[in-house]
């Protein structure tokens, strides 16, 4: 038995060297550009100027996608640009449970804002609450809370004016080109979230004013690779092709590939989020990818500018109100190739 | 179970009745395939009545068919000696992120087919270490494998998709030798090479006594240990070359790529005819439950049907498949004896 369990432990101590030693001796540190908020002058903007201390606590799903990855970044680095600002991040763990509990801890250190992006808004409501219950006011980022009790800011994208702005996109292209009975192609992230379901309707909603219809749907899962896959069985569904809105540019990277393998350039392609690599691809002008709408991690950006704002109890200089707005939703904007010069520090 | 695994020592008689029922699976499988194809006709004839689309098709659904297929016959090997391998779609990513990282890349496309089947058959190898000689169920140590290497492959890429710049990789998705894409090429290759290494091999013969009864074929003087982790390796080795070729064909790697490959080949390898309890199996059965798989995001796709509908579809498959396994195909083969 004792014989067993060391040999066990050897083995499973074996395994856990192994891993850090592969950690170890692999070196690819990913430039991190993050999005910092240039406002941050003081001779320009009074509300710049230091003040209070501030203590933000920080948590947000550590998922693999490149989205959260440029929350989290632009977060840390917005932060680090007030002098006034000590930052506290809280990893948010795999799941809502872990969250509630990491949002636990962090409600024990005190700090003076809570800025969070929860895996779920439903199920972060109660940490919400808990929070704000202890006198810490809540900046909730992109997944709203069900009560109003649970936030003191909520700032969010837009999701189903995402839909609207690609709709609105391809819907002008094809009437300017004149197409009657366009075929049009749609790749949306995962199907069950609420976040594809809410850009798809947009999508729709805008593409029914021109009297226009999706021909085709194939959901991915926003990864590069069920993006291509996703895209192969598309581009064989429909051997001809008008217009294709891609809803990640993540995903995109996949659905490019798929277009260059099958040699397809019949049609043009709209993005969704707005990375830096597809606001390259639209400015080279060498792809069909025309267009993305954004959902642009800057958010986090702001969200820490308006945390320290709320912790130090101002508003917003250019609003009457003294105080911030409980409630901001990004507007939705289309890149170009001739607006792709003014997003490209946007991009993530 | 009455189809009871035959030693390496089978008489004839029972050896035959085993190629019998694989054979008449085999033609099952096929028959499910044309059955789908006919469907497609029948929902889009404008479609199928352009011979070069058919065509192209027909070449789509292999290409599809082909990361996942590689993956499948590692699994099969694994299923046959008696395991299971919940880590390959983790093994999968970390191959593929490790051999996109800027370092790697910096080796050109050599140097990232080195390190992905490396990375590949090194991760299969831990699996392998554990199980045999850690005693660690084979469910358990792939559980905690796939856990870990995706997180490790988030480590290394900072969870960022990571872009392929080498356009000889990149190539190996678009390149067609005598108008077949490279990937069929490549997944053919694996398939023959898999066949002959169970058929004909002792390597294949120990598999199936491994995995049909460990105990006599440690008494046979088989080293069950060493070929069980092998078996691990040899799943990690398809895993390295699959992850080549999404990264191929996808232009870059990132941590939560080949997501849920695990199931697919899983589910591929049973209704190929693998049993789950190990030693019985075939290669080619289990490449056509990739293809039925392949033909039915197809056929959806064509058609525009939810993908929800479809992975209900497939669910029934499975179910189907293992049901007529268990019942049909016993008092069948009895059916042809007499």
């Amino acid at each position: 038995m004792s014989a067993l369990s060391r040999r066990r432990i050897l083995f499973g101590g074996a395994a856990v060297g192994a891993g850090a030693l592969l950690t170890a001796c692999t070196s690819n540190e990913p430039d991190n550009s993050a999005q910092v908020n240039t406002n941050t002058d003081a001779s320009a903007n009074p509300n710049a100027a230091a003040g209070e201390k501030v203590v933000i606590g920080f948590t947000a799903p550590a998922a693999d996608h490149g989205w959260i990855a440029a929350i989290t970044n632009n977060a840390k680095a917005q932060a680090a640009a007030y002098p006034d600002v000590e930052f506290k991040a809280v990893e948010a763990g795999a799941d809502a449970a872990a969250q509630r509990a990491a949002i636990s801890t962090l409600v024990a250190q005190k700090p003076t804002v809570i800025v969070m992006l929860p895996h779920d808004g439903k199920e972060l409501d109660s940490a919400g609450l808990e929070a704000m219950k202890a006198g810490i006011p809540v900046i909730n980022l992109d997944r709203a809370f069900p009560s109003q009790a649970a936030f003191r800011l909520q700032i969010k994208g837009d999701n189903y004016g995402m839909g609207l702005a690609a709709g609105h996109y391809i819907g002008e292209q094809l009437k300017a080109k004149n197409v009657a009975n366009p075929l049009i192609g749609e790749i949306p992230g995962i199907d069950s979230l609420e976040l594809t379901q809410e850009r798809s309707a947009g999508f729709k909603t805008a593409l029914a004013e021109y009297g226009f219809k999706v021909a085709n749907r194939r959901p991915a899962e926003f990864t590069a690779d069920s993006g291509q896959a996703a895209a192969t069985a598309l581009l064989q569904a429909l051997p001809k092709m008008d217009a294709l809105w891609n809803h990640d540019d993540d995903q995109g990277i996949g659905v490019l590939a798929a277009i260059k393998q099958t040699n397809r350039s019949e049609f043009f392609m709209v993005g969704g989020a707005g990375s830096k690599a597809a606001i390259d691809q639209i400015k080279a002008d060498n792809s069909v990818l025309k267009a993305t709408v954004t959902y642009s991690p800057s958010m986090a950006s702001s969200a820490i500018s308006l945390a320290r704002l709320i912790g130090q109890g101002k508003g917003m200089s250019d609003l009457v109100e003294l105080q911030v707005p409980k409630e901001i939703t990004l507007a939705s904007e289309t890149i170009t190739k001739d607006n792709a010069d003014a997003y490209a520090k946007l991009g993530f | 179970m009455t189809t009871q695994t035959a030693p390496p020592e089978a008489p004839a008689k029972q050896e035959r009745r085993k190629l019998d029922e694989n054979t008449l699976r085999n033609l099952g499988l096929v028959g499910v395939l044309i059955l789908l194809i006919i469907v497609g006709i029948a929902t889009k004839p404008d479609l199928y009545s352009d011979p070069t689309w058919v065509k192209n098709n027909f070449l789509t659904i292999l290409q599809q068919a082909s990361a996942i297929g590689v993956v499948t016959v590692g699994m099969t090997f694994v299923i046959i000696g008696g395991g299971i391998d919940l880590s390959v779609g983790a093994i999968v990513a970390i191959a593929g992120v490790w051999s996109t990282t800027l370092a790697t890349q910096s080796y050109g496309a050599g140097g990232m087919i080195f390190t992905a089947i490396i990375v590949g058959t090194a991760v299969g190898l831990i699996n392998g270490f554990l199980i045999a000689y850690g005693r660690l169920v084979s469910f358990i140590a792939t559980l905690a494998m796939m856990v870990a290497a995706r997180g490790l492959a988030a480590q290394i890429s900072g969870k960022q998709t990571q872009i392929s710049t080498n356009s000889t990789i990149n190539d190996i998705a678009s390149t067609r030798p005598l108008g077949i894409p490279l990937l069929v090429w490549i997944l053919a290759a694996v398939v023959i090479v898999g066949w002959v290494l169970l058929n004909r091999t002792t390597f294949g013969r120990r598999t199936v006594a491994v995995g049909g009864n460990p105990e006599a074929a440690r008494l046979a003087g088989i080293n069950v240990k060493r070929h069980t982790m092998l078996l691990f390796a040899l799943s990690g080795l398809c895993c390295g070359i699959a992850a080549i070729m999404l990264t191929s064909q996808a232009t870059s790697a990132q941590a939560a790529m080949a997501n849920l490959y695990e199931l697919d080949a899983i589910a591929a390898a049973i209704i190929g005819g693998t049993l789950l309890s190990g030693g019985r199996g075939t290669i080619v059965g289990a490449l056509f439950g990739v293809l039925v798989f392949s033909t039915i995001t197809n056929l959806f796709a064509i058609n525009n049907l939810p993908t929800e509908v479809q992975n209900m579809v497939k669910g029934g498959i499975i179910v189907a498949a293992v049901l007529i396994q268990q019942f049909r195909f016993q008092s069948l083969t009895q059916l042809f004896k007499r």
